[in-house]
């Protein structure tokens, strides 16, 4: 079956030559995508001009699509639900926008952007959302999840501490994926294309056949049965696709099918979970090699390779979860993170950027800006410079991408990795992670401060102990209170991801993304931060100006009074800059402490997506000046307004932050006028590129580019319906900003944007 | 040695005055009183803070390799920076040892007949001449003062062959009209050094600091001028093939 890979023979009438044959090598027999790729994809080095424009048949499905997603606007933000049918792979009958129209088929339903059913996650979750759009969630599917299923909620909440349930409640740990899917895995989708299902159930079964003759501990009892979970949802994804007339048993034999497989592969996986963020990986320098020998061969032009990159994507950006409005208020219009990482360096020095590598971006064009897929472009100094050129151009046009440092990022995790949500590297069916929200650091601050009371509600939280009694506050003492404050804080953050993590293997497992994985994978425990500038500002504030607190009748400190200035972060400023790194340092190393489930290798990340404005309306007043709900500032940002020197002496300040006590990622998120960026659109290019190009050099991590003016972001909120496509970066995502909340809007006009008059 | 000076602010990410990315020095201080100031805080001499020279190079050595990247450097505005003459030499000294570009952006309100000006002149790489105006009686209605030093000093930069890019505000009821511009063209035309002329349209976005500082803004309600203003007064200094911006 899996010769026919190799050796394809011209089929087609239309054909003039027979399509090339691949290299092979090792991954002829094993499975190794990677190599495959190495061997068979042509590195691009020229610029933009042969890109083509949408075509009729493109440009006529998007606008079906478009008015779908003005519907769905209008009904509140979800179109339709099936209230009835438990999502799995095969759980729908197939679905399509056109048949006459599309090229990539297939819906996550039935219907276009009708949400589906996940209850593994937690019944209660799904119960809500439905209600919340005035749907009632069907009764048999309520008896089943109440009486007879458990779900991954409810395990989770049968083992939480009270302690962890406090730390919880109070804010001070959040967005844990206790109640929702996890997400942040990332299947190896192209396995689907490049082998065919059967071959991988092959693979599947030899696994299994390597743990027989062993000891059959618990790890090995839950593996063995993880894969034979993976092994049936292979099947079912066989299944699926013949729903929708293809056999995809065997391997693609031409770029068509090579998108679609792939495509099943990853509908698949959006069916059988609700994950937080469910990227796609690292498809389009893959892609590539099939659109590519496809057009060598006469098989394809290039107007047919954009319009399959743009039906594809089209299908990306429909992905739709059902979700409660509490949900999308935390993390921001309605994210799916479909998440494509372009470009970068191969490990041999050939840069990894691609025609293909155009065309996704593209899209951006061809259907206009857009927050989904996430596009990522894997940044190195080495890039083609045409490449560069291009990037640039489109964040000027459409602040729909966000750019990641290769040069830093390549040496951890290679040639061939993904990033999982925003920031998150990690290796393509070689490695997932425990995801772990974050920890609110400034209120950690404050907890310090007052010996673990909260200090909106006043109650105590977790172990009591001896608050800061003097009227000013002193650096040393409050250091000291933070670091024994942090060592209870961040065993109780820990533990409530082990219970998280050990459920969500139990209850919701992701029996099909994990089966596009090699049998042994890396873990990564990724913990978080936010907070980081705020807690900076304040220790900065106490330790150079002189803070006093104050107390209220019941002898809580709810707020401080500084005299005398002090140095704040983003400013290329060593005293405070100091203070951010070593922060970030501190609390890697006091989770790194911790034994983890599965022995979980523990990162952290320093980012918010926009739940900096959720957790600011949380925390009190803190030492830097920040009143009691104000946002904080979103990933590893300044506070708004006080990065005094430009954007620069931001970028140095956020270089400083060390990536290898974050591996999990560092976001910064740049808003610029356009008219600062340059005066003509070349220098606003050049200016980018150079900026983009020193910022990694010096080792920054991750910048969101936005070129947006406030104006246009002030009538976007009075005239939404004008704007259906204005879409703006916000820590490590994209967002569509009509779908923002009110609050959320105003964060990001109040942000710094760097302009000048 | 003046190797102090009080400045208003920094840019680090300067892209408008002058070529690649910029570090950009406000000074404080300015002899003129432009009715169109949009830096109308930076006029008082005493505000501000205080830097030396070595503590501004120290930050600016930081940012090398941006300016690197960009083909950038360093731009000293203001304010008036050419009161800080022996300051800023001392600076644009250091940043050559470290070919770190430089950019004076000036309104030529300083005497050439003083060496410290013409010292800091010739240690300059490019200087972003503001003249408001040919005439002189226009000149004094913006700026409270003659012409003569700015001409002189346009005359003398030309002499010593300096590069330089001419700046000109297009300000309704002032500049806007074509004669103007055609005695600037006149006037430049013939000057080897001049590069290009950078056509600024007026705005009103610095009126809020002229309250801010408890001062009346003249020119409140006046709008930017028109497109079709712009155009026409550029036509005319590219037909004399003076390169715009």
């Amino acid at each position: 079956m899996y010769e026919t890979a190799v050796e394809v023979k011209a089929k087609s009438k239309n054909m003039r030559k027979a399509l090339e044959p691949f290299k092979t090598g090792k991954w002829n027999n094993e499975i190794n995508v990677r190599e495959f790729i190495q061997l068979n994809y042509t590195p691009y080095t020229g610029d933009d001009s042969f890109l083509a424009g949408a075509t009729k048949k493109t440009e006529k499905l998007w606008d079906i699509v478009r008015e779908l997603f003005k519907k769905e606007h209008e009904k509140g933000g979800t179109l339709d639900i099936d209230t009835e049918t438990i999502s799995g792979v095969c759980s729908h009958n197939p679905g399509y926008i056109n048949r006459e129209l599309e090229e990539i088929v297939g819906l996550q339903t039935d219907a276009p952007l009708k949400r589906a059913i996940m209850p593994y996650g937690g019944i209660r979750m799904v119960e809500k959302s439905c209600e919340a759009y005035g749907y009632t969630l069907d009764e048999k599917v309520k008896e089943i999840f109440y009486k007879y299923r458990k779900t991954h909620n409810d395990g989770v909440f049968d083992v939480y501490t009270e302690e962890i349930r406090e730390a919880r409640n109070a804010g001070i740990i959040t967005g844990l994926p206790d109640a929702y899917g996890r997400g942040r895995i990332i299947g190896d989708y192209r396995r689907v294309a490049l082998y065919g299902v059967d071959r991988l159930i092959a693979d599947k079964n030899d696994q299994k056949l390597s743990l027989e003759n062993t000891i059959l501990d618990e790890p090995t009892i839950q593996l063995r049965e993880e894969i034979s979970e993976q092994i049936k949802a292979l099947e079912e994804l066989k299944i699926m696709a013949q729903s929708y007339g293809f056999d995809i048993s065997g391997p693609v034999q031409n770029a068509r099918q090579a998108v679609q497989w792939l495509y099943f592969a990853y509908l698949g996986a959006v069916k059988q979970q609700n994950g937080a963020a469910m990227s796609i990986g690292r498809i389009s320098t893959f892609l590539d090699i099939y659109i590519e020998r496809d057009i060598k061969s006469g098989l394809l032009t290039e107007s047919q390779a954009q319009e399959l990159i743009d039906h594809f994507v089209m299908k990306l950006r429909m992905v739709k979860f059902l979700r409660t409005p509490d949900y999308n208020e935390l993390f921001s219009g309605d994210p799916t993170w479909v998440t494509e990482v372009i470009g970068g360096m191969g490990l041999d020095g050939r840069t990894m950027v691609t025609k293909t590598s155009f065309r996704i971006l593209n899209t951006l064009y061809t259907l206009g800006p857009s927050p989904e897929p996430n596009l990522t472009v894997l940044w190195s100094k080495n890039l083609p410079e045409n490449f560069k050129e291009f990037c640039c151009k489109v964040s000027v046009d459409t602040s729909s991408i966000q750019y990641e440092n290769d040069d830093l990022m390549h040496t951890f995790w290679g040639d061939d990795y993904g990033i999982a949500c925003c920031v998150s590297a990690m290796k393509i069916g070689k490695q997932m992670q425990f995801f772990g929200a974050r920890c609110n650091l400034a209120k950690a601050l404050l907890y310090a401060i007052n010996g673990g009371r909260d200090e909106v509600k006043g109650v105590q939280v977790g172990p009591q102990f001896q608050p800061i009694t003097s009227e000013y506050l002193d650096y040393e003492e409050v250091m000291e209170k933070f670091d024994r404050f942090l060592d209870w804080l961040t065993t109780q953050y820990v533990n409530a991801l082990n219970v998280i993590h050990y459920m969500h293997d139990k209850y919701c497992y992701e029996s099909l993304q994990m089966a596009l994985h090699d049998q042994n994978v890396m873990r990564t425990m990724a913990c978080g931060i936010a907070g980081l500038s705020v807690c900076a500002d304040s220790l900065s504030a106490i330790k150079y100006a002189k803070v006093k607190a104050i107390k209220n009748e019941h002898g809580l400190v709810v707020d401080f009074e500084t005299e005398g200035d002090y140095p704040t972060f983003g400013n290329n400023d060593d005293r405070v800059d100091e203070i951010a790194k070593d922060l970030v340092k501190q609390f890697m190393k006091k989770v790194a402490k911790n034994k983890t489930y599965r022995n979980a290798t523990p990162t952290q990340s320093i980012l918010t997506i926009t739940s900096n404005v959720v957790y600011g309306q949380k925390t009190g007043n803190t030492p830097d000046g920040r009143k009691y709900g104000e946002p904080f500032a979103p990933g590893a940002n300044p506070m708004h307004g006080r990065d005094r020197k430009g954007a620069l002496a931001s970028l140095e300040s956020l270089a400083k932050l060390p990536y290898e006590y974050a591996l999990d990622g560092i976001s910064y998120t740049f808003s610029v006028d356009p008219n600062t960026l340059g005066k003509d659109q070349a220098s606003k290019i050049r200016n980018l590129k150079s900026m983009i190009d020193v910022y990694f050099q010096q080792n920054g991590h991750h910048i969101n580019v936005n070129v947006l003016d406030r104006d246009t972001l002030l009538d976007a909120i009075s005239h939404p319906e004008r704007y259906p496509q204005l879409t703006i970066r916000v820590s490590g995502y994209a967002v569509n900003f009509i779908k923002l909340t009110k609050a959320q809007q105003m964060d990001v006009i109040s942000r710094t944007f760097h302009t000048r008059i | 040695m003046a190797a102090v000076a009080r400045i208003h602010s920094i840019e680090t990410f300067g892209t408008v005055d002058g070529p690649g990315i910029r570090y950009v020095i406000f000074f404080q201080g300015c002899l003129l009183k432009c009715i169109y100031c949009h830096n109308r805080d930076t006029w008082d001499s005493q505000a501000g803070r205080e830097v030396t020279v070595d503590g501004l190079f120290q930050e600016i050595k930081s940012y090398m390799p941006y300016f690197a990247a960009s083909n950038g450097g360093v731009t000293a505005t203001g304010g008036e920076p050419t009161i800080h003459a022996v300051f800023l030499t001392e600076l644009f000294k250091k940043c050559k040892e470290h070919s770190i570009h430089t950019a004076l952006d000036t309104s030529g309100f300083a005497s050439i007949d003083d060496p410290a000006i013409r010292e800091l002149l010739d240690c300059t790489d490019l200087i972003l001449l503001d003249i408001k105006s040919m005439n002189d009686a226009v000149f004094k209605r913006i700026t409270g003062a003659s012409n003569q030093k700015t001409l002189a000093m346009a005359r003398y930069l030309c002499e010593i062959n300096k590069p330089t890019w001419i700046r000109y505000v297009i300000l309704p009821g002032y500049t806007d009209d074509t004669a103007s511009a055609r005695q600037l063209a006149d006037f430049i035309g013939d000057m080897p050094n001049v590069e290009k002329v950078e056509l600024l349209p007026y705005h009103s976005m610095g009126e809020f600091k002229w309250q801010l500082v408890g001062d009346t803004y003249v020119l409140h309600g006046v709008e930017t001028p028109s497109a079709d203003v712009m155009k026409k007064i550029r036509r005319i200094f590219e037909k004399r093939n003076i390169p715009t911006y």
